[in-house]
């Protein structure tokens, strides 16, 4: 699926979007993915309080499942206006 | 309903004149207009990114909601994103209907909308470095007026 990361999330993981092969149930099963594999991804996922999350660009909770998801997106609250 | 993600300025005079023109069954048009604040006096450049396959899609649910909720005859959303000079617009609101309580009140949410449900990220560059500008909780708050 396709991970895409904005503002300082994006920063802090140092690319804009990347394809992400993987078996994860859920957003939460996702995070403890990348956290796992590098410090930038767990410096980014420290403070899941600090992010929101959007599947397929709608808006969506952490324990959401991400069965046919096609697109993860990663962010902090936004700030438009 | 119009609603435009853009990264050039726009004229909001211009924009309010041609909003809703022609129409007879208008009684009251409400604007709203965001500019780049300079806080501390030396902001160089507001830099505003969003999520494009997103942006439009979310600001359109959230007109299409305030459409619903208000009897109006138009909404017209405006908001822009790269890099802004202090003083430049950000965005723009406009709504139409019979009557003032309703132009007011939707805009108001909008306004409210916009700010935390629309994906886009302000950073600030200034003179000693640039930071994100942080999510305000009374700007969550906002949303549970309505």
């Amino acid at each position: 699926m396709n991970v895409m990361y904005f503002a300082w999330v994006r920063e802090r993981i140092g690319i804009p979007q990347e394809t992400v092969d993987t078996q994860a149930a859920t957003v939460t099963d996702l995070i403890a993915e990348l956290t796992a594999r590098e410090d930038r991804y767990a410096a980014a996922f420290a403070d899941i309080s600090a992010l929101r999350v959007a599947l397929d660009q709608e808006l969506a909770d952490f324990d959401a499942p991400l069965t046919g998801v096609r697109e993860v997106a990663f962010f902090p609250p936004m700030t438009g206006g | 309903m119009q609603v435009r993600v853009q990264s050039e300025v726009f004229d909001a005079g211009a924009e309010l004149n041609a909003f809703a023109q022609g129409r007879t069954d208008i009684g009251a048009v409400v604007s709203f207009t965001g500019v780049v604040r300079d806080t501390g006096g030396d902001l160089q450049e507001m830099q505003i990114e969003h999520y494009p396959g997103m942006t439009q899609s979310a600001i359109t649910k959230i007109v299409e909601q305030a459409m619903t909720r208000w009897d109006l005859a138009d909404a017209l959303v405006i908001h822009r994103h790269g890099p802004l000079k202090p003083g430049a617009p950000i965005m723009m609101v406009a709504t139409a209907a019979a009557h003032r309580a309703a132009a007011f009140e939707s805009a108001d949410f909008l306004m409210d909308y916009l700010k935390s449900r629309a994906p886009f990220w302000k950073k600030e560059v200034t003179d000693k470095g640039s930071d994100w500008v942080a999510a305000k909780d009374e700007d969550e708050d906002a949303l549970n007026r309505w």
